[in-house]
């Protein structure tokens, strides 16, 4: 770990020129991610912003029906929420899906949309990598691909976004509230993730200077036909080899609406609105289903170890939209997959 | 006859367990010295070639950086590998760190960055430049397996394949069944908890004390002496806790050489503490590429058994494991070739891991012995029975003892086997798939040479002193218990020293033999002054003991009393006073009987069931229920033996499932080096284990009757849980581990 400057930034407004005037500072909220990087000399901020003191920390009703998230809601806090459980089930068991107890208390919700990638090379920094150090290389297009993207890759960089919150946030279409010096923006989740392209050192569109404030959830219809299934290679605690946010409104046997985002396969949660308008206007069932898994899957690539991938996608598709058809959510404490 | 108010045998809470819940107990980087310096070692990013250059002048720039150690500045050391070769090296020249610019393994030291604080250390050591001109590596075993040779030098303590009998090849072309596989599993890092750490105390005048992550403190002492030159007397390890080691600790590793180099040079303490990542640059299970040739007649009787192996191991030594005699010894059969090959590749020598050799082995043999079964038409069981081997054939000795019909009989009983429906897919449970898999398991008895010494004080104090290590496995508490047994004290008043070389002699703790091997040198050591305690109690005028022999004698609540007359009694404290001292003390030392060993051959076994259940769309796999029966001897407490158990069997889980050390082979490189990416089995993982002790006698494998069970638990483990899956599925995966995309 290097050594940096660390400021406690007591305003919003002191914390985006703290960061502004420092092109290698970064913001600490939860730090579950960041001093994991650091001590791997992954991340080597100058500036460390904490911005923990921020008044960011309430779930508050919108206007529109909706919710605004603080961007420091912790994760644990979020999940067990009345209201998300109520309304956005969906959201929580996604959450829950992911890391230990130990780590969601700590972890926030702007943190959690800023999670670095789990790739093996990104992580260690005795290997190349375009994401850790532009113009390297990825060793991992020929290497130890198992956990990699099979969607949305470039010839630059094949990691996967390791998040299960934002899987759901992406189903929930949620829009991200962010503030710098330009004033504040609302980022819908779609366009908050990038892909990789030829910068893949590049995570998402937010700004140097800009700060997640709040994530807004739209008032949802997903109350009752909903899941998230998350397939990993040990029965809890791993990242998602693919996970399925499916979401169904359901009326008179007919698909009304349907929300399908994937995690484990590319650079960003991965939503297909082509493949959920295949599902829309028909009957719920399993021939529909497999329509939509192989429209989300129809230009997927596997490379040497995760090609396997492709065809456990086009399953968890299918047993995740039979989930949430049926109205039996996959539960995150039995681990007996339904 | 049995004492109802002994403490063997009777299940006992781990007398070290409050030391280590409240955090007073302190493992290696938990030492500290006033004058302590941190070191952090830089590791290598290529696997074979040499450093050109090495820049250290910004780590050195670093406000509190003391030193930076590389090839070029190091002090000398030992010249010859002998001096560099600890109690269990393997042939070949060992490692040593910060030599010269060759690299040969990926994460290798090259350099070692000292300075006041660990952050400033840390920081430093990512500031040192290396420049490397890198070689050809090749860390495939598949690639180099047409090179694999048999080593010419055998590895100490481990048996090499035994020759050939009767005509393996013959039999086999005329046995009506066959079963022909090639297996294998991934390389697996061991993965304790505790990383490897050394805390080097600068004691002045050249002594040092070290506290060091080892499953060994006289192998460490030894080594460093040897290797630095110092006197042994000047160099005391400790390693009073040890948070797991799983054999990863047998051997010093490259921290500690770094951490006393550092101390002697600076003339002041240093600690030097791996990271994770770190943890994954040095011994490992190998890689091993194993074929099996199974021969039977329509009964499903062995004619014929072939067990053919390529194990990788180092550029730089010959490490060897016992892989392959499991398949002459656990079966009958009259016709049986063995062999075991070694290939080079471009990682550290790979070592020991718990039940080296026969984790691997066992687990091809067994699922052999699963498709012979389903072959022939038997049952899993029945055809181990119809195979059962009642001596050991590969040393055509017999066995001191041997439960295992009554392993399998009772495992099938407690486990409801006789409801399987042999029919692969026959079983479900909703959307499961279940499936039902059995294994044998293995392993050596071992007994080693060990010294112990017990003094017990007028007041009733006994203290017991042996170098040997817990390891987590519970020797603190079978030795307090053995020891409170044989001089009638309560447990509370028996302090029990280990884990410091300067206590009399023990090897590493490996091997499961530390409970047979330290118990019997405790044993020992008590009934030496069990017989000079009588001594004194006799001495005393008009002694009621005066005729009595020590078989007459029972020492309890401080007493040595008449046996079957408990009213003609000395006290402890009278009969010392009588011989004018203050306390008792003897020193023993116990070994293996050479005769025994000849005519004998000393074996723990287990057969273990397990129920899997599968949701085959998607290929995730629930090991919902073990059953493992274990003969082992004589069972000092049932409580921490069943958790050592336990323990095997969860790592078996993980071995079966989940464990990959993933070789990058174009950077020659593990990649998967930490706890995130690596996979052990988690608590959603592991369902309802139930271990059973099978009552087995043993008088002659060594004093005490006991076997050791550090490692039976994990041998067959990964073999029952994929003959599960097959059962299951109707899938034979033969590659370990098991995970969802090998299913789909």
């Amino acid at each position: 770990m290097n050594n940096f400057e660390y400021l406690r930034a007591e305003t919003l407004d002191q914390a985006v020129a703290a960061a502004a005037a420092n092109p290698a500072a970064k913001f600490i909220a939860g730090g579950t991610n960041l001093v994991d990087l650091m001590k791997y000399n992954v991340e080597r901020p100058e500036r460390v912003i904490d911005i923990t003191r921020l008044p960011l920390r309430e779930i508050a009703p919108t206007e529109e029906g909706g919710l605004l998230i603080g961007a420091l809601v912790p994760n644990s806090d979020l999940a067990y929420d009345e209201r998300i459980q109520a309304c956005y089930p969906l959201l929580a068991s996604a959450i829950l899906a992911g890391a230990s107890p130990q780590l969601r208390n700590s972890a926030t919700t702007g943190g959690n949309l800023l999670q670095r990638t789990r790739c093996y090379y990104f992580y260690d920094p005795g290997t190349p990598c375009n994401k850790r150090e532009p113009g390297t290389g990825c060793p991992a297009i020929e290497g130890q691909n198992r956990i990699h993207a099979i969607l949305g890759t470039s010839e630059h960089c094949i990691a996967t976004h390791p998040s299960d919150m934002c899987v759901g946030l992406a189903a929930l279409e949620a829009v991200i509230h962010v503030q710098g010096q330009g004033g504040a923006r609302r980022i819908p989740i779609g366009e908050f993730h990038r892909l990789p392209g030829d910068t893949p050192h590049i995570d998402t569109t937010l700004r140097h200077d800009e700060v997640v404030t709040g994530v807004e959830l739209p008032p949802s219809d997903y109350g009752s036909n909903h899941t998230y299934l998350k397939l990993r290679d040990r029965l809890s605690y791993a990242f998602a080899l693919v996970s399925v946010a499916a979401a169904l409104k359901i009326e008179d046997g007919v698909v009304a609406k349907a929300r399908l985002a994937l995690g484990g396969v590319a650079h960003k949660p991965w939503r297909d609105t082509a493949a959920e308008a295949l599902l829309v206007g028909n009957p719920p069932g399993r021939e529909r289903f497999a329509a939509a898994a192989e429209e989300v899957l129809r230009d997927a690539r596997g490379y040497a170890h995760n090609s396997f991938k492709i065809e456990l996608a086009r399953r968890a598709i299918i047993r995740a939209l039979e989930q949430a058809a049926a109205g039996t959510p996959q539960s995150q404490t039995d681990k007996r997959i339904r | 006859m049995p004492n109802p108010e002994a403490y063997v045998g009777r299940p006992t809470s781990r007398v070290d367990g409050p030391a280590k819940v409240t955090g007073a107990a302190r493992y290696a980087a938990e030492y500290f010295a006033p004058d302590l310096a941190y070191g952090v070692v830089v590791s290598s990013a290529i696997a074979r070639g040499r450093i050109t250059a090495i820049d250290t002048a910004a780590a050195l720039a670093v406000p509190g950086v003391i030193h930076v150690f590389t090839h070029e500045n190091r002090p000398r050391t030992a010249w010859l590998d002998y001096n560099y070769r600890d109690e269990v090296a393997p042939p070949g020249s060992p490692f040593r760190p910060l030599h010269g610019p060759e690299i040969q393994f990926s994460g290798q030291p090259v350099a070692l960055v000292v300075a006041e604080s660990f952050e400033a250390a840390g920081y430093a050591a990512s500031l040192v430049k290396v420049e490397y001109e890198a070689a050809g590596h090749v860390t495939d075993l598949e690639v180099k397996r047409h090179e694999a040779y048999v080593p010419k030098k055998k590895r100490a303590g481990v048996k090499p394949p035994p020759e050939p009998r009767g005509d393996p090849e013959g039999a086999f072309g005329a046995a009506p069944v066959h079963v022909d596989g090639d297996y294998t599993h991934a390389i697996e890092h061991h993965n304790p908890m505790e990383p490897h750490a050394s805390t080097v105390v600068w004691e002045g005048d050249g002594k040092l004390t070290i506290y060091d992550k080892v499953q060994g403190s006289q192998n460490s002492q030894k080594y460093v002496a040897s290797v630095f030159g110092l006197n042994a007397d000047d160099v005391r390890v400790v390693n009073a806790y040890v948070g797991g080691a799983f054999g990863s600790g047998l051997r010093p590793q490259y921290q500690l050489f770094l951490a006393v180099m550092a101390a002697l040079e600076l003339k002041r303490s240093v600690r030097v503490v791996l990271t994770r990542d770190q943890m994954f640059t040095f011994t490992h299970r190998p890689h091993a590429l194993q074929t099996i040739r199974l021969g039977a007649d329509e009964e499903g009787r062995l004619m014929s058994v072939r067990h053919d192996v390529v194990q990788s191991t180092s550029q730089f030594e010959d490490y060897q494991e016992n892989i392959v005699n499991w398949s002459g010894l656990m079966y009958r059969c009259d016709n049986v070739a063995l062999t075991h090959k070694l290939a080079q590749i471009d990682t550290y020598t790979p070592g020991d891991m718990r039940a080296p050799g026969a984790t691997t082995g066992v687990f091809a043999l067994e699922i052999a012995m699963d498709e012979l079964a389903e072959r022939v038409g038997i049952d899993p069981v029945e055809l181990r029975l119809r195979n059962y081997a009642e001596k050991d054939q590969d040393e055509n000795k017999e066995f001191t003892s041997k439960e295992l019909r009554e392993c399998y009989r009772i495992g099938a009983e407690r486990f409801g086997w006789s409801r399987r429906n042999p029919a692969p897919r026959s079983m479900r449970d909703g959307r499961e798939l279940v499936g039902w898999g059995m294994a044998t398991g293995c392993w050596e008895a071992y007994f080693q040479k060990t010294s112990a010494r017990a003094r017990l004080a007028a007041g009733g104090e006994l203290e017991i002193a042996t170098a040997s290590s817990d390891i987590g496995t519970g020797t603190y508490t079978i030795l307090a218990q053995l020891a409170a047994d044989d001089l009638g004290v309560p447990i509370e008043r028996v302090a029990v020293r280990i884990g410091d070389s300067s206590l009399p002699a023990s090897p590493i703790e490996g091997g499961s033999w530390t409970a047979a091997s330290a118990g019997a040198a405790v044993q020992a050591a008590c009934g030496a002054v069990r017989e000079k305690l009588l001594g004194l109690a006799r001495s005393i005028d008009g002694s009621p003991l005066a005729n009595a022999g020590i078989e007459h004698v029972a020492f309890r609540d401080g007493r040595i009393e008449l046996a079957g007359d408990p009213e003609r009694f000395v006290t402890l404290a009278d009969a010392m006073q009588a011989g004018g001292v203050e306390h008792v003390e003897a020193e023993e030392t116990v070994s293996p009987d050479i005769l025994t060993s000849m005519r004998y051959s000393m074996y723990t076994h287990s057969a273990i069931f397990a129920e899997v259940k599968v949701d085959e769309e998607l290929g995730i796999i629930r090991v919902t229920r073990i059953v493992n029966a274990v003969a082992a001897g004589r069972i000092l407490n049932p409580k921490t033996a069943r958790s050592q158990v336990l323990g095997g069997i969860v790592m078996g889980v993980g071995m079966a499932l989940e464990e990959e050390s993933m070789l990058d082979h174009n950077l020659g490189r593990f990649m998967n080096h930490n706890f995130a990416e690596y996979h052990v089995p988690v608590n959603a993982d592991i369902h309802d284990i139930d271990v059973i002790f099978v009552p087995e006698h043993d008088d002659k494998a060594n004093p005490l009757g006991v076997k050791g069970l550090g490692e039976i638990g994990i041998v067959g483990t990964a073999a029952a849980i994929a003959n599960a899956i097959y059962h299951a599925t109707g899938k034979r995966i033969r590659a370990l581990p098991i995970t969802p995309d090998k299913l789909l």
